[in-house]
């Protein structure tokens, strides 16, 4: 085992290392210890500070320009270890305990460049190269998956991989360009990638944690006492909004609890009416299920966030959030979906509905966490649409989100249900719209009176995303572009859909 | 192993390929000389430099306030703050406290008037990053807040300015607008610009032994720095180094706007003994720097029948920010480009750099060219709806000929015919007219989703037009084992420059790229030097380069000449040969061997270069001259596709045809010209700064200030470079410069959006569209034309 720099000087303070648990990784390969590490460190501030790896890079501190990206092989089915890519500037460090960490700097055996690296050489894509670290290794996500299982890389995967790379420099040709060479190099394997103990010893070093300031139960049962010991501490799953406040207002955290491996809010149980998703299911998990039963909102998962924010962040976390331009809850909303919390109390549920009551403010009791969400099984009949509006296409906060979901019977719309987001102090339904379409035949006349009932039911306001004029008009116009969508007689495209990979 | 290139005679680039393949690489193109690196994390920025254990780290305070007196800063809880070593404020510096590059303007920290919210108040250093971050938030800080002026508009008329007004004419305007046929006028506000390097701003300062430091910092510009730490510590320039190696990124933002951070880590080294580590976070960097300048334009143009610009009068206002930083070249160059490829006629240019409580507004990609060519755009496009006329059409009709080629600043045009070449090649290239009226008939019968095109070209003038800056120096040694290093006073951020500059010592001296190494920029190599900027980083480095290169040649041949009796008039360098002589009577020395027996023969193995720009000239008081040694031309062709319901577009297609002259180096060149494109394409689409109305700027951060994605990229991207058509001017291998001219083409996106709006009234109305043309703007302007009647536009000037 090599020591890390890091678990020397935590060791200089403790005799006996076992006093005081320490975080347990691989880094590139090698096996690392770390202990004192506040409950605010994050894996950028771990490698750049503590360990000296200077090659991942911060741009931006809050999880939108990619730069730091780094891979995390976790063990998966089978005891190998997946890799999936997340932006090191707000991915908590102790998250690292029992995990793979894969950086720039351990791709390259010697002079020989990996393919994903030798492929942007001879692409000609990095100019300035700040960015170039994190596209390496987003790109080295996707290498790893094609090894498993190839796929087209066409232009909807290689932005799925790359959203939420920001480069300044080269316009991305060369980098998309670099993407599709990557089969074509040498295969040159990682050095660590011909350890066979690695997956191994790896998945040998546990899931749990209990850090000073920071744990990481993996049972429900451990999560409750855990709660009841330290009743202030906050919870953190992705910690993709959480870790802004470490990096952005520079919170100092005095206890977390980290609820991302607890088996039971990691599951998702199918039942005849639906399905449970367990709060701490990550969007990228969810993927699947959902592009089967909801395509609509399979699409929008893929706008919602990067690939890197994607792998991290959680339903539970949107949810609990309560922010009012949280992209799922409109969807879930129109959906009926519902919530399993528990609480010192015991546990409950609650229709979505009447979970948000104020910005930022939710109905969960002191002590009281979402376990799961219930998504219900789409009737045969039922549509839905989901409709983001923002000012970038990919890793946008939604100016505006529109979500409907509706049966017809007999020329007629029926359980007809809007929500938005954007337009109020939190999601919600658009009560008077809906009752306007309800019963009612999807004519122009219908449609209208819509229109109006949509403007007394919100009273959007100004903020940087947009105006309050843009985002009434702009949510009119989404029910225009409803009433076109339901229109059988119509034969032209009415939204860029299309033109979206 | 890089190969010897002939830059004479460049390896066949995009150009050659179909355009409905991928466009296949330019392989025997030279790759950055630090691709490796920037690949392997190993390249070395800023804050990834080592420095002593102890390196202290510095945060700033930044005045919540954009305009007042400052009336208490009580910084007792920051100096008692953990790990904090040192606070400083304006009184704490011994020499200057004013910064300002050109003009005096910008306090180095506030004295008691406070300008624009993000301004330095004071700054901490401490034992770390964090520590001193979370020391600034204990200030007590108190102004006494007055009405601050955030509208570059009404500081015009109220004659709040940086600098004085300056005007460029030619011939009787007036009367060219009294007799044209017709006449329109419009107004339009540009949107600046946040330059978001993906590093920001950064530098480490290292006292030396003396009363002096040794600076690294992420510049464009470390002469200015250079002198600016010495001014603001009292000491001669000599005592202070300045190191560049690379930035992450500069775009214009790292030319003046280094220099104040590096000052403070500066004189906080000088107070402390110790070395100073200085970064600002994301946030800070956006609140405090200044940006692309946001512009207010409008013209009152007169045209005869065929939609031909017989003259008139344009106005453009730039929001210039608190101080004159460079907003008086940078007016000026929006200036020089309200013509961008059209002859205006007889025609008044007049601009003005306004004052507002803003961040000081700076350089940037085109260093507001690209802001004077969208008044044209505009009325090109205006007039054209105006006639019935295609948009191309009138381009066309206006591009510089022949007769018509004199600009209104005085300069004549040369490569008139070149224009007019790119401008048809690639009309016939993109299928225009075909595309033109398969958009018709698809618009015709789409009620929702319209497609708009547009084909729009570039001239933009090459040369500083601060005369003085048309200079450089390089310093080239050649070590006894014959390995090569060359210095030059510009920066690499990330534009090749340096790979270009090896390139050409490699082929003065016959060597393979890899004999020449380049290492940082610095002041104790190459004094005095200019900013890497205005496009001509490659020009005048690359030119200063040759010149040492082929003075230590000459004494070389001289050397061999006698030393090896050759024939002195016979001798080459070539494929790392001394060569004398054809096939039987070849003679080759090695260069290892060459430069033994030259060391040993004890002649001098190094030299400096330097380079002055030839021909330009240019007059402020008359408004007139030839600032400009040559143009570089491109055009573009975009298709977009818009939503008219919600606002939401996309960028379909775009082909690009654009002139290095003698490309240096085809694959960084079309690289310039790709990340130009897209980067001007978000400044005109995505990219919009927000200020609050008290000038707090609400889009401080990547999460609400929206650059291209790999997404934005349209999906069918065709980037050509012109061959066969060397520069007119003896630049350097009759090369081209290539950093700013293509981010204009962008323009082309903008006006294809106005065209897809215009289908909406039939393509008779001129639609307002404003920038960046959000989803937002493109909604209102498409709900706007929807309420227009049948008729013209009520905005139309009566004649």
């Amino acid at each position: 085992m090599v020591i890390s720099a890091c678990a020397v000087r935590a060791s200089d303070h403790n005799d006996n290392p076992m006093d005081t648990p320490m975080i347990e990784f691989y880094l590139n390969g090698e096996a690392q210890r770390c202990a004192s590490l506040a409950p605010e460190t994050s894996i950028l501030e771990l490698l750049r500070n503590e360990l000296q790896r200077t090659g991942t890079k911060e741009g931006c501190a809050s999880g939108d320009c990619g730069a730091c990206t780094v891979a995390i092989g976790e063990p998966g089915r089978g005891g190998r270890l997946d890799y999936h890519s997340t932006n090191a500037c707000i991915t908590p460090a102790h998250q690292l305990q029992g995990r793979h960490l894969v950086t720039v700097e351990g791709l390259a055996r010697g002079d020989a460049l990996h393919p994903v690296q030798a492929a942007m050489v001879e692409c000609h894509a990095s100019q300035c190269g700040f960015c170039t670290p994190g596209i390496v290794m987003s790109l080295f996500t996707l290498h790893e998956r094609q090894r498993q299982s190839p796929v087209a890389l066409d232009d909807a995967c290689l932005e799925a991989t790359l959203g939420g790379n920001l480069c300044r420099c080269t316009g991305y040709r060369p980098i998309q360009k670099a993407a599709r060479h990557m089969a074509d190099q040498p295969d040159v394997r990682p050095p660590w990638a011909e350890d066979p103990r690695l997956d191994d010893n790896v998945a040998a070093l546990g899931d749990t944690l209990e850090a000073t300031g920071y744990a990481i139960p993996n049972t429900l049962e451990t999560l409750h006492a855990l709660r009841r010991q330290y009743p202030t501490a906050r919870l953190v799953a992705g910690a993709t909004d959480l870790w802004l406040e470490a990096t952005q207002r520079l919170e100092a955290f005095e206890t977390l609890i980290d609820v991302s491996r607890v088996t039971e809010l990691q599951a998702i149980d199918e039942t005849p009416d639906g399905w449970w998703i367990g709060a701490s299911v990550t969007y990228a998990r969810l993927e699947p299920l959902l592009d089967a039963h909801y395509p609509a909102f399979a699409r929008l998962l893929r706008r919602l966030g990067s690939a890197q924010i994607r792998n991290r962040g959680t339903l539970g976390g949107n949810i609990a959030n309560a922010s009012p331009i949280g992209d799922t809850p409109p969807i879930l909303l129109a959906l009926d979906a519902h919530l399993a919390l528990e609480g010192p109390n015991g546990a409950r549920t609650l229709p979505l509905d009447a979970f948000f009551l104020d910005y930022k403010r939710t109905a969960l009791e002191p002590g009281e966490f979402i376990r799961a969400i219930f998504l219900p099984r789409p009737e045969h009949d039922q549509h839905l649409e989901v409709w983001k509006l923002s000012k970038r296409r990919e890793d946008d906060i939604s100016a505006v989100l529109g979500a409907f979901a509706w049966r017809e019977e007999n020329g007629c719309l029926h359980d007809v249900h809007l929500a938005f987001g954007g337009m109020d102090a939190t999601p919600r339904r658009a009560q008077a719209t809906e009752a306007a379409l309800e019963g009612h035949p999807p004519d122009m006349a219908t449609f209208d009176a819509a229109r109006q009932a949509l403007a007394r039911d919100f009273q959007p306001l100004d903020d940087v995303r947009g105006s309050a004029a843009y985002r009434r008009l702009a949510a009119a116009n989404l029910l225009e572009r409803l009433r076109l969508t339901i229109d059988h007689d119509a034969t032209q495209e009415v939204c860029l859909d299309a033109y979206a990979h | 192993m890089r190969t010897l290139t002939d830059l004479s005679r460049p390896p066949a680039g995009p150009e050659t390929t179909d355009r409905h393949t991928a466009p296949a690489e330019p392989r025997q193109a030279p790759t950055h000389d630090s691709a490796t690196l920037h690949v392997t994390g190993r390249a070395r920025y800023l804050d990834d430099q080592p420095a002593p254990v102890d390196a202290l780290h510095v945060a700033v305070g930044l005045s919540p306030t954009a305009r007042g007196r400052l009336t208490q800063l009580n910084l007792d809880a920051v100096r008692r703050a953990p790990g904090v070593v040192d606070v400083i404020t304006v009184v704490d510096i011994p020499g200057k406290t004013d910064v300002g590059p050109v003009f005096p303007g910008d306090p180095l920290l506030a004295d008691a008037e406070v300008r624009y919210v993000g301004q330095p108040l004071f700054a901490v250093a401490a034992t770390d990053f964090k520590a001193a971050r979370r020391a600034v938030a204990l200030a007590e800080v108190e102004i006494d807040a007055q009405p601050a002026q955030l509208d570059a508009v009404a500081a015009a008329e109220a004659e709040e300015w940086v600098r004085p007004p300056h005007v460029q004419q030619s011939g009787n305007w007036q009367q060219a607008l009294a007799g044209a046929a017709h006449v329109l006028e419009a107004e339009q506000f540009v949107g600046g610009q946040e330059h978001f390097y993906l590093e920001g701003q950064a530098c480490l300062a290292l006292p030396n032994e003396d009363d002096g430091v040794i600076v690294h910092t992420s510049s464009q510009h470390p002469s200015e720095v250079q002198k600016l730490i010495a001014e603001v510590l009292g000491v001669a320039f000599h005592a202070v180094t300045v190191e560049v190696r690379r930035m992450g990124g500069g775009f214009g933002g790292k030319e003046t706007q280094a220099a104040p951070w590096a000052c403070l880590a500066a004189l906080l080294a000088r107070r402390t003994g110790r070395a100073v580590r200085m970064r600002l976070p994301r946030g800070d960097d956006m609140r405090a720097t200044g940006k692309r300048h946001p512009f207010h334009n409008r013209y009152r143009l007169g045209f005869d029948a065929q939609g031909v610009l017989t003259g008139g009068d344009i106005t453009v206002i730039g929001d210039c920010g608190h101080s004159p930083d460079l907003s008086e070249a940078i007016v000026d160059r929006a200036m020089f480009h309200a013509d961008n490829a059209y002859s205006l006629g007889d025609a008044r240019v007049t601009g003005i750099p306004a004052r507002t409580h803003n961040p000081s507004n700076t350089a940037f990609r085109g260093f507001g060219g690209p802001q004077g060519m969208m008044i044209v755009e505009r009325a090109m496009d205006d007039i054209a709806r105006h006639l019935g006329e295609d948009p191309l059409t009138i381009r066309k009709r206006n591009l510089y000929r022949p007769g018509r080629d004199v600009t209104h600043y005085g300069q004549h045009v040369e490569q008139t015919a070149l224009l007019h070449e790119i401008v048809s090649r690639l009309e016939t290239d993109s299928d225009y007219w075909a595309r033109r009226d398969a958009i018709r008939t698809y618009n015709a019968s789409s009620p929702v989703l319209k497609k708009g095109l547009a084909l729009t070209p570039v001239k933009f003038g090459i040369s500083f037009t601060a005369k003085h800056l048309n200079q450089a120096g390089a310093l080239l040694h050649i070590y006894t084992d014959g390995s090569v290093m060359i210095n030059h006073g510009g920066t690499e951020m990330g534009q090749g420059l340096h790979t270009k500059v090896g390139q050409v010592v490699a082929r003065e001296l016959g060597l393979d790229n890899s004999a020449v190494r380049i290492s940082a920029t610095r002041t104790d190599k190459v004094p005095n030097t200019s900013p890497t900027a205005a496009s001509s980083g490659a020009d005048l480095n690359g030119m200063a380069a040759r010149n040492a290169a082929m003075q230590v040649r000459e004494r070389l041949f001289d050397f061999a000449a006698e030393h090896y009796q050759f024939d002195r008039e016979a001798i080459r360098l070539e494929n790392g040969d001394l060569v004398v002589g054809h096939g039987e009577n070849e003679h080759r020395i090695a260069w290892g061997e060459l430069i033994q027996a030259a060391y040993l023969g004890r002649v001098s193995l190094s030299a400096t270069g330097f380079y002055a720009t030839p021909l330009i000239h240019y007059d402020r008081t008359t408004g007139q001259g030839r600032p400009f040694y040559y143009y570089a031309h491109g055009a573009a062709v975009s298709e977009v596709i818009v939503d008219t319901l919600s606002g939401e577009y996309r960028v379909t297609r775009v082909d690009i045809l654009h002139d290095v002259g003698d490309s240096l180096n085809p694959a960084i060149d079309t690289g310039q010209v790709e990340g130009g494109f897209i980067q001007g394409m978000g400044w005109l689409t995505s990219e919009e700064l927000k200020w609050d109305a008290t000038g707090r700027l609400l889009s401080d951060g990547p999460a609400t200030y929206k650059i291209p994605t790999i997404g934005d990229t349209p999906p069918d991207f065709c980037v050509s470079l012109l061959e066969g058509h060397p520069n007119s001017q003896a630049s350097l291998y009759r090369s081209k410069a290539v950093g700013e001219p293509p981010f204009m083409l962008a323009i082309s996106v903008w006006s294809a959006l106005r065209d897809a709006l215009s289908s909406l009234a039939d393509y008779r109305v001129r639609p307002a569209l404003d920038t960046p043309a959000t989803p937002e703007r493109v909604l209102f302007a498409a709900q706007d034309l929807r309420r227009v009647p049948e008729t013209k536009t009520p905005a139309e000037t009566p004649r």
